[in-house]
């Protein structure tokens, strides 16, 4: 399944949910939110929320701004 | 002493510190950490970006130092251009903060002076109050927009004192002025403080607060400029408390008694 990350095409097989695209980036652990097309997914729905290909993810974190 | 009864209230929270401070522009995590703890701020303000992706796994988190069960976050829209991506990046922010609705409004109009764009400040604060955001909100030191902005809704108002970044210090003290008498939520500078008595001034002048980021960050020693900004904002807020004597221009007063003072003598008595 072909996805855009942080504007990034990446290329992954075995991944459906947004949790499983985290595992598969080491970042299921991590203080981070996510957003798929524009919309906000909630934490718990990380393991239900299904990509489809061509999805557009953002992934945030914070970082040091004043 | 500290007078622990006067408290800056934002939002429904009350805060002993006055100081609100960036986490920007540090060399690292360890010296972000020890100049936040020496400032004695708690209300902290974090950017939200992009993470790296496979590059750097085990990159310590900035959460991770200033957690958010200690410091009150406050995530800004650093960098935004238009309202979109200010509320995009706030929504984002209290995702990331489980439900954390505290933030810093900021919408830049221009990439030379990083001025605000304060159309699009007041469209972005209109949508965020809407959506429950509380919304602490920098914009310019005109005294109309910030009565527009309170009247939206935001919980605190922030102009600038000079430039993002610049440390030029208090500008235009008299449009805060008018800022501060109108304003019935707390008013904080923020940007432009370049050192300790910029600071102390902006506290003088009635400001609830005073937020910084550069002036800490980009000090040869950080950790002691935070230090100096905590006593800086604690002394002006005393002297406004306290409430300065009038100013009395070409009269001076002597301090010492006019009386009792020898008679001149007739006498030499140097020889």
């Amino acid at each position: 399944m072909q996805l855009v990350i942080n504007g990034q095409s990446q290329c992954f097989d075995n991944v459906n949910s947004v949790l499983q695209l985290l595992e598969s980036l080491s970042l299921q652990d991590k203080r981070i939110a996510v957003e798929c097309n524009g919309e906000i997914i909630p934490r718990s729905t990380f393991p239900s929320h299904l990509l489809t290909d061509g999805d557009q993810l953002e992934i945030i974190v914070a970082v040091g701004g004043g | 002493m500290i007078d622990m009864d006067d408290l800056l209230s934002i939002a429904g929270k009350s805060y002993h510190s006055r100081l609100l401070v960036g986490t920007g522009k540090y060399r690292d995590f360890a010296e972000t950490r020890a100049a936040v703890e020496v400032s004695g701020a708690q209300i902290v303000t974090v950017a939200i970006r992009r993470t790296n992706i496979g590059q750097h796994p085990n990159e310590p988190n900035l959460l991770d130092v200033l957690p958010p069960e200690k410091f009150t976050l406050l995530p800004n829209t650093a960098g935004c251009y238009t309202a979109m991506d200010a509320v995009r990046t706030l929504r984002l922010a209290r995702e990331l903060l489980d439900g954390h609705s505290l933030v810093k409004l900021e919408v830049l109009g221009d990439q030379q002076t990083l001025f605000p764009d304060v159309v699009a400040t007041l469209e972005a604060a209109k949508l965020l109050v809407k959506e429950d955001f509380q919304v602490m909100v920098y914009t310019s030191d005109d005294p109309i927009v910030a009565r527009q902005l309170e009247d939206i809704g935001c919980v605190a108002i922030m102009p600038l004192a000079s430039l993002i970044g610049s440390g030029m210090g208090i500008l235009n003290p008299w449009n805060l002025q008018i800022i501060i008498e109108n304003a019935h939520v707390p008013v904080l500078v923020d940007a432009g403080v370049g050192t300790a008595s910029d600071a102390t001034i902006a506290m003088e002048l009635g400001c609830d607060g005073v937020l910084m980021n550069s002036a800490i960050a980009g000090a040869r020693n950080p950790t002691l400029m935070a230090q100096a900004m905590r006593k800086a904002v604690e002394a002006g807020r005393e002297a406004y408390l306290a409430g300065r004597m009038p100013r009395k221009t070409y009269q001076a007063s002597p301090s010492s008694p006019t009386e009792g003072m020898l008679d001149t003598l007739e006498i030499p008595i140097i020889k």
